[in-house]
């Protein structure tokens, strides 16, 4: 075809001009465009949203009623959050939440039985672990380095002897570990001899290691005259982000050392690996925690106990390691095999192929995983409750039973105000995991 | 990985620290050298033993532990207590996390025997009993066919109330929680027609409920519960200690002493009080303590009928009678072998 | 472990200018020999000495062990079984069974509903219309983001509070009575005859399969479709509905009737199977959603535009083309929440429904104080599940793994 321009000549019905562009129609611009072709396109989509719409309003009008128009804000005891046929203050057919419980529990919810007198201790724990774990979380933030060695060597110490006072007996301690150390450094010669190397570097890692482990022993023998606070007072707020912090963190060395070791050709650490993940992630934490708290006791040699948070603790441990170890593999199989056999091809032995080349792009890789199991962990540490421990959620469970406060919609609160925290940190959570998986997914595309 | 075998090694050096401790056979001197008594008592029971808000605990089980730390240490406030569920009581007393369990324990011939355990007496002699709502009309046990029933799970309070129904040919649905306060709870929100644990239990949890005044107890008694402290079996000098803080408690009250006479009574002329109180003998050495070893307790703590009074008696919101637990010369069963 | 890295470290860069002389040490394959032999003795004194220590914890504290209480008389009742239990006479073993019964009963209705919930939910969440994917977006935040623990108390004293007492029943009629006791529906009554309906049944579901494979072959060798889901239907209800009238309705209902207490007759559903199903269905379900809108997005749009320029209709395109393809993404994953679903069952122990957490490793243990081998058995019941999905896991990868031509 050709496109000869056709000569119009004087005929008055042609137009020689073009038009000026014109809005688009009413219908389909603006609020009520933008309507009609998101809400109203079909009869049955409009008739979806009519449903939906109603929907809405049968849920959100009496949430907004209960939880703010005729919630009660201040009040001295239950009598203010009751009825007069209760006897409360309430007119009677009244019905909303009771905040003035929550305010009166909050201190209870946060930090348990916590002394008064040491909750300073409780915040300042807080404020390192968030000021340490903020920067660590931004991408853009300097001093990553520094910042880990706070969060993996300071931050642990400082909050272990705040929380609980320091001051313990350690002097037991020196012996056992003068013997390991003397057996490390004699293994260490060994090993380097019989490959007929230069035992020197290894010989100072290990030293600089065990003088490090004297160094936290001596440390945690030191009494800094803070009371002692047991583990049984702990509670709420605190004991979850406990549990779940030194979970995650303690899973992932863990989860980091069976993922490799599934993925290594040797059969009996594959095998070892493979049983140990296979069988945590396949049974329920809860009996987990039967486990640790009523079997867990008879496997240790007579007359050693553990603390009843402690062995919740290695519970949690365990079990999160396992699925953290499957996190981690995907970061390993999702490498290229190129990476690999580059690293071999320079000449790294494996771990120094493992520590410079695969684990730190495995890893960066697994990040949006590892908040996710993170945040299951999170609000797995719930179950925790069931076996006595006063958790976020077992502390205020516990709280129903204060008569003092006693009135129906006690519980109705309790369980809105602990869904609204529950959701708010787990929300976040899942938002920043959802920012560093498109972060990183732009960072492998370019 | 040089991190985290040191993040590895640090941990396992704080678990130690932090939770292990080894305790010998020998469970009083063990007591004396950490300086305190780690005492078992349950999760939160009214009158037995209850932390209140500030996280100070009260009860007749948490005084029979202060009496224990009054006579050891002249000081009712060396105890540290360890809340502990049903499930976990005996694990804990067994694997030495606790010294004693003072935890409404029912005294069975099993527990007695099979679990490696001493009962040490009988703090409260108590009976399993029923409480329903005052508009279901039902004025015994044995209108309950068809009921359902809320307790706790793993308690001998299960079978008794088993027992119960099947001997009398009653049919009934059993709703069995891990935990007491989720027992009320149920209750509380209309799941059960029928709350079962011990007596003592009852009066306890009924003031966890919204409105107590709408519940009632019914009068049958299905069982025998005698509530004791729990000791290790094999370790006979602290067994003898807990026995007879106990037996001390009861006997003073007997004898009249309070923690208010107490001074005045150590001149008495009186020969079962002034051996009673270590004026006379050496009882309190025999048991590896002081010889005014009673008398730091009921100096400290109250006699028995103190106890009875500030925590359960009729002047707290708890309200229970004496009843059986009145001593032997009263008409009730609490009676204590004599100090000579 | 630091110590081996440090000095293979040396090795590596010492180890290049003598290569026919290699330490022994330097040999990979008996390096990794000396490495395993050392990792399996720590292994093997860990649980020796694990073994030792408990039987002298077990033999100090005096307490028998051995699965000899699996016969004893259990002694307590169980508000739901499936099978016959006396309290008077069943064992410690029948409890277990009744235990797994009922963790399997609770799990196999919450995959169910967390499959239809689920579903509905992720193919909501990328609909056109505004409102419902943003509904749905809603309910998957915030079912994925609150603790199950939390959702199963807020159902079970929610359920228990909304419900009526006994005597203020909600009656359903012909279906029962709805109140804070339980669902009380009516239970079936088989009379004489009614095995020939089962066996109507039995043979209707067989004819349905060969009529559907019959219609199959003819398909793939004609071309020609046929009906075969409609009259397969048809032959499935049609046949027992005839066999049932031709016997006369051998049937009759058991109606629950209003007592003193719970209401008596018919067959129970406790408010604790309620709140627990429910809790975890939708709980599951979120995930389910995600699951299931990953799936249909990772099948490209050029297969669907393929099918539309073959002619296939909407319903064809998605029923033939779309969720054939989908599915191969989406049952790895769905397979892994249905898991999760009945592990998850065990939270049950907090609302007393009585599964295996709740009934065995809860009230059995308390009674018996038989810890080590009631703890084992629980969590060998349920790695048992687990290895058999993931059997099932593996068998269909390897039957829907794409022929790579």
């Amino acid at each position: 075809m050709s496109h000869t321009p056709i000569d119009h000549g004087d005929l008055a019905y042609v137009r020689d001009q073009m038009l000026a562009e014109q809005p688009a129609p009413r219908v389909s611009r603006g609020a009520i465009g933008w309507m009609r072709e998101h809400l109203f396109q079909s009869i049955p989509q409009t008739i979806l949203t009519l449903v939906c719409l109603y929907l809405l309003y049968l849920i959100i009008p009496p949430i907004v009623q209960f939880f703010l128009i005729d919630a009660v804000w201040t009040g001295e005891d239950r009598a203010a959050c009751a009825t007069q046929a209760q006897g409360g203050t309430q007119p009677d057919g009244w019905f909303g939440a009771c905040w003035a419980y929550v305010g009166a529990y909050a201190n209870q919810f946060i930090y348990g039985r916590y002394p008064d007198a040491a909750q300073w201790r409780v915040n300042v724990t807080g404020l390192l672990f968030f000021g340490g774990l903020t920067p660590l979380l931004i991408p853009a933030a300097p001093f990553k380095r520094q910042n880990i060695v706070f969060m993996v060597l300071v931050f642990p110490l400082a909050a272990l002897i705040l929380l609980t006072g320091g001051g313990f007996e350690t002097g037991g301690l020196y012996l056992p570990l003068a013997v390991v150390a003397v057996l490390a450094l004699a293994a260490t010669y060994a090993l380097a001899l019989g490959s007929r190397s230069d035992p020197r570097p290894g010989l100072i890692t290990t030293a600089t290691i065990f003088a490090g482990l004297f160094a936290v022993v001596a440390l945690l023998g030191v009494d800094f005259g803070l009371e002692r606070v047991q583990t049984a007072q702990w509670g709420g707020l605190l004991v979850t982000l406990v549990i779940a912090v030194t979970g995650i963190a303690a899973s992932l060395p863990i989860g980091i050392a069976l993922a490799l070791g599934r993925r290594s050709h040797m059969p009996i650490v594959r095998f070892v690996c493979v049983v140990f993940i296979e069988f945590w992630r396949g049974v329920p934490l809860i009996t987990v925690l039967f486990m640790s708290s009523v079997m867990l006791p008879l496997f240790l040699p007579e007359g050693v106990t553990f603390d009843k948070l402690l062995r919740a603790l290695v519970g949690v441990a365990l079990f999160a390691s396992a699925y953290m170890a499957e996190v981690v593999r995907g970061g390993l199989q999702a490498l290229p095999k190129g990476q690999y056999e580059g690293a071999m091809a320079l000449g790294l032995n494996w771990s120094q192929m493992m520590r410079m080349i695969i684990l730190p792009q495995a890893l960066k890789m697994v990040i949006p995983g590892i908040v996710n199991t993170f945040i299951g962990l999170f609000k797995d540490t719930t179950l925790v409750l069931i076996i006595g421990l006063f958790d976020f959620l077992g502390q205020i469970q516990s709280s129903f039973s204060d008569p003092s406060w006693a009135s129906p919609v006690q519980s109705l609160t309790g369980y809105f105000f602990a869904c609204i925290v529950f959701f708010l940190f787990c929300f976040g959570m899942s938002r920043y995991s959802m920012y560093m998986e498109e972060r990183l997914d732009t960072g492998r595309k370019s | 990985m040089t991190n985290s075998v040191l993040t590895v090694a640090i941990g396992a050096a704080a678990a130690v620290a932090l939770g292990a401790t080894a305790a010998s056979a020998a469970t009083l001197d063990d007591v004396k050298a950490k300086g305190f008594v780690q005492c078992g008592v349950s999760q939160g029971l009214p009158g037995f033993s209850n932390p209140d808000a500030d996280g100070n605990w009260s009860g007749m089980d948490v005084d029979l532990c202060r009496g224990i730390a009054a006579a050891i240490f002249d000081d009712p406030e060396a105890v540290k207590f360890t809340p502990l569920s049903a499930k976990e009581r005996f694990t804990a007393l067994q694997s030495g996390e606790v010294d004693l369990l003072s935890r409404n324990t029912t005294w069975t011939m099993s527990r007695d025997t099979q679990l490696g355990l001493n009962f040490a007496g009988v703090n409260y002699y108590d009976g399993q009993g029923f409480m329903i709502r005052t508009d279901m009309n039902v004025n015994s046990a044995l209108e309950l066919s068809g009921a359902s029933i809320c307790t706790n799970t793993g308690t001998t309070t299960e079978l008794n109330v088993a027992d119960y129904f099947r001997a009398n040919d009653m049919d009934y649905e059993l709703v069995a929680f891990e935990k007491a306060d989720e027992v009320v709870a149920a209750y509380d929100s209309g799941r059960c027609d029928v709350y079962t644990t011990d007596q003592s239990g009852i009066y306890a949890q009924r003031l966890k409920l919204t409105d107590p005044g709408a519940h009632k107890v019914l009068p049958e008694v299905i069982s025998k519960e005698p509530l004791g402290p729990v000791v290790r079996q094999g370790d006979d000098e602290w067994f003898n200690l807990v026995k007879w803080t106990h037996f001390a408690m009861v006997n003073a009250e007997e004898l009249g002493v309070t923690s208010q006479n107490v001074d005045e009574m150590m001149e008495s002329d009186n020969p079962s009080i002034r051996r009673l109180l270590g004026v006379e003998g050496e009882f309190g050495t025999d048991i590896g303590v002081e010889n005014d070893w009673a008398y730091k307790i009921i100096k400290h703590v109250g006699n028995y009928g103190e106890v009875f009074a500030r925590n359960v008696g009729p002047d707290t919101p708890l309200n229970i009678a004496r009843g059986i637990n009145a001593l032997w010369t009263d008409g009730g069963l609490q009676y204590a072998p004599p100090i000579r | 472990m630091a110590v081996t890295d440090t000095a293979s470290g040396r090795s590596a860069s010492g180890g290049g200018d003598a290569p026919p002389k290699v330490a022994l040490l330097n040999n990979p394959r008996v390096r990794s020999w000396l490495f395993q032999g050392v990792l399996a003795v720590i292994v093997a004194y860990l649980a020796y000495s694990g073994w030792m220590n408990m039987n002298a914890n077990l033999q100090a504290a005096g307490v028998a062990s051995g699965f000899g209480f699996l016969d004893e008389n259990a002694g307590f009742s169980v508000a739901q079984s499936l099978i016959a239990y006396d309290q008077g006479s069943s064992s410690y073993g029948r409890v277990y069974v009744v235990g797994v019964l009922n963790t399997l009963v609770v799990a196999f209705f919450g995959i169910v509903l967390a499959t239809v919930i689920g579903f509905i939910v992720g193919i909501a969440r990328l609909s056109n219309n505004w409102i419902v994917s943003r509904l749905a977006t809603g309910y998957v935040e915030f079912m994925r983001n609150l603790p199950l623990l939390l959702q199963i108390f807020i159902w079970y004293f929610g359920v228990l509070r909304l419900l009526p007492q006994p005597r203020d029943s909600i009656d359903f009629g012909a279906l029962g009575l709805l109140n804070n006791r339980g669902y009380f529906a009516p239970k079936p009554v088989w009379g004489d005859g009614a095995a020939i309906t089962f066996y109507a049944l039995v043979a209707g579901l067989a004819i349905a399969y060969v009529i559907g494979r019959w219609a199959h072959r003819r398909q793939m060798k004609t071309g020609q479709p046929f009906p075969s889901f409609l009259v397969g239907l048809a032959v499935v209800v049609g046949l027992p509905l005839l066999a049932f009238l031709a016997t006369g309705s051998p049937l009759s209902w058991d109606m629950p009737e209003l007592g003193a207490f719970r209401p008596s007759g018919g067959m129970t559903v406790i408010p604790e199977f309620i709140a627990l199903l429910v809790a975890l269905s939708t709980y599951t379900a979120a995930f389910i959603a995600e699951i299931v809108r990953a799936g249909i997005l990772g099948v490209s749009k050029g297969q669907s535009e393929a099918a539309h320029s073959l002619g296939l209709r909407q319903g064809q395109n998605l029923r033939l083309v779309v969720i054939p393809q989908a599915l191969r993404i989406i049952i790895p994953p769905l397979t892994s929440q249905y898991l999760n679903l009945t592990k998850n069952s065990s939270l049950a122990v907090a609302i007393a429904y009585p599964e295996l957490t709740s009934v065995f490793a809860g009230t059995a243990l308390n009674q018996t104080g038989q810890a080590v081998e009631i703890i084992s058995i629980t969590m060998l019941t349920y790695l048992t599940f687990s290895l058999l999905t993931s059997a099932f896991m593996n068998w269909y990868n390897a039957r829907v793994a794409l022929v790579e031509r």
